[in-house]
């Protein structure tokens, strides 16, 4: 049985999805972060002035690139799954001999590639608002890579447990949004009160919108290696959880 | 060779519904096997263990000598499954569900176009390929599902209920298509309420009611079990009142028309030799209803009388209810 067949028919499936409704998937970011750059980085930026001696423009760009990768890669993959639970198409392949491992590995690559692609097109819209430098690419990449991933294994979670549409946009609006406006996008972790700082130390997304900052301009407020870890040690982690509920059925079986 | 074999199959749902108490089950190779039942007997829930969309409670099931538990892989490449309800995305053209099919069972995409096409062609569906599914007719759609099934050429075709609300034209086109695709060797296994599809179609039968399997035979040994056959007769001039006819139980549906029960041992000549003798003319006869139907509410029937007796009143010490 040759299943690469089975997860390309699955990625490009995915792929071809977004692709087909890109007015939804691929322009609003696109809208969004044009006018974050606008207000946050122009109007207001240039009244901040620097953070670890970047300019703020320049300081928040890696930020709302990250932010966009976990909003979309979380998106696609807790959406498609889901409708395909709602229409129940997943009996395709529930029936099809296709192991646990390629449906899981094929939607989160699904995930990923929207994730980067959202990434790449709010890099170019930043362009049009501050220079890019990218002083560590591997970092970057990488960061960018495993944090797709990362949401895109949540998404599916969501997914499979979900038993209603609310059910994939309660995560999203009101755990994902918040984590990502309060994971330091806009502020240096200095720049909070007191206990404040510590709080923020248990937010996931800081850690990774902090290496990512890194891999671009060499600005970071934890350890690079740290968060690299954590991020790896979630995948691990998610991706077990994600496999034990496929064997399981939970969600897909009766 | 056994294509299906089902061994002490039982499944609870998580509500407490038993739908399975130990279904025993054989289909050899190349047959095309009818799975009956009323509404809720059981039958969706052995057809999605068979086909791995329910999680059986106990028992197992093999397919070609392929362990669906153990081989998991091997043993759902012999399957193709048409479903009850349409389940393809509806957003996909016709060509996008079949090829997408075909990519799950890892069938190389050259042969999976050649594959689409052919199944398309043989479900006259080619001229639609490129057309959006949700846009197609009721009929289009589940023959869009029979040609997904066929894609990888299963060894084990399961067709559950698939001309249900179709047109009769569009049914007995399907009806000459599982009849080909069974002669090309194709084990079918079919659930159906129209007793009339398993009748002409289906070799061999399984009733299944409330969990378990009532009646598993051949065909033709069900039907020798009907003793009486149901006719309705349209007489060439009107009748006043119900003939009299030895052996039969005769009714006047109108002036012309006699529904008449007639038990195979007074036979049909015995019947008309009746009729000439009062001078009735018939002008034609048919059957009242499909002889099937009529030995499934039979055996359901009697089958529930056993589960449920009659509760009898056992009257209290002191005399009183």
């Amino acid at each position: 049985m040759n299943y690469t067949i089975a997860l390309k028919t699955i990625i490009k499936k995915e792929v071809y999805r977004f692709l087909r409704i890109w007015p939804q998937t691929l322009l609003p970011p696109a809208i969004t972060t044009a006018l974050y750059f606008l207000i946050f980085g122009k109007l207001i930026g240039n009244r901040i002035g620097t953070i670890s001696g970047a300019s703020y423009m320049d300081y928040i760009v890696p930020g709302i690139i990250l932010m966009s990768v976990i909003s979309h890669s979380y998106s696609n993959v807790v959406s498609s799954f889901y409708s395909t639970k709602f229409q129940r198409n997943i009996e395709e392949l529930l029936v099809a001999p296709v192991p646990n491992l390629v449906i899981l590995t094929g939607y989160v690559s699904g995930g990923i590639c929207r994730g980067l692609l959202v990434g790449v097109v709010v890099a170019l819209i930043s362009m049009l608002f501050a220079d890019i430098v990218v002083l560590h690419p591997v970092i970057t990449i990488a960061v960018a890579i495993l944090t797709a991933t990362l949401f895109s294994l949540a998404g599916f979670i969501n997914a499979v447990l979900a038993e209603s549409f609310d059910d994939i946009s309660i995560i999203p609006n009101f755990v994902l949004t918040p984590l990502s406006y309060l994971g330091g996008v806009f502020y240096s972790v200095d720049m909070l009160p007191g206990v404040w700082q510590t709080l923020i130390m248990g937010n996931p997304i800081m850690y990774m919108i902090n290496a990512f900052r890194y891999g671009m301009i060499e600005v970071t407020d934890v350890d690079v290696n740290l968060a690299l870890m954590m991020i790896c040690g979630l995948i691990v982690l998610l991706a077990v959880f994600c496999l034990l509920m496929l064997h399981k059925g939970t969600g897909i079986k009766n | 060779m056994t294509a299906l074999s089902i061994s002490n199959l039982k499944k609870t749902y998580k509500n407490g519904f038993v739908a399975l108490k130990g279904v025993d089950l054989e289909v050899q190779a190349g047959d095309f096997f009818a799975l009956l039942g009323p509404n809720g007997a059981g039958k969706s829930t052995a057809i999605g263990i068979i086909s791995s969309l329910v999680t059986a409670s106990s028992g197992s099931v093999s397919v070609f000598g392929y362990d669906l538990v153990k081989e998991r892989e091997q043993a759902k490449s012999c399957i193709g499954l048409v479903p009850q309800e349409v389940n393809f995305n509806q957003f996909d053209t016709v060509q996008g569900i079949v090829l997408n099919q075909a990519g799950y069972y890892g069938i190389p995409r050259k042969l999976a176009l050649e594959r689409t096409e052919i199944c398309l062609k043989q479900m006259d569906l080619w001229d639609k390929r490129n057309s959006i599914s949700r846009r197609l007719s009721g009929g289009m759609k589940r023959r869009v599902m029979i040609a997904r099934a066929m894609v990888n050429a299963p060894k084990l075709l399961i067709l559950d209920e698939p001309t249900a609300g179709v047109d009769i034209e569009i049914r007995r086109s399907m009806w000459k298509l599982m009849k080909e695709v069974n002669q090309q060797g194709t084990t079918i296994i079919l659930t159906t309420h129209y007793l009339e599809e398993a009748e002409s179609l289906c070799r061999n039968i399984a009733i299944i009611d409330q969990g378990k399997i009532v009646e598993n035979t051949d065909m033709v040994s069900l039907l020798a079990r009907l003793n009486v056959d149901h006719f309705v007769l349209d007489l060439a001039e009107p009748l006043a009142v119900v003939p009299v006819l030895e052996g039969c139980h005769v009714e006047r549906t109108s002036d012309k028309v006699l529904d008449v029960s007639v038990p195979k041992a007074v036979g049909l000549n015995q019947l008309f030799s009746q009729l000439s003798a009062k001078n009735i003319k018939v002008l034609s006869l048919k059957n009242k209803s499909n002889r099937l139907e009529q030995l499934f509410m039979d055996l359901i029937d009697s089958k529930s009388s056993q589960n449920n007796p009659t509760p009898q009143i056992i009257p209290s010490p002191n005399g009183r209810e």
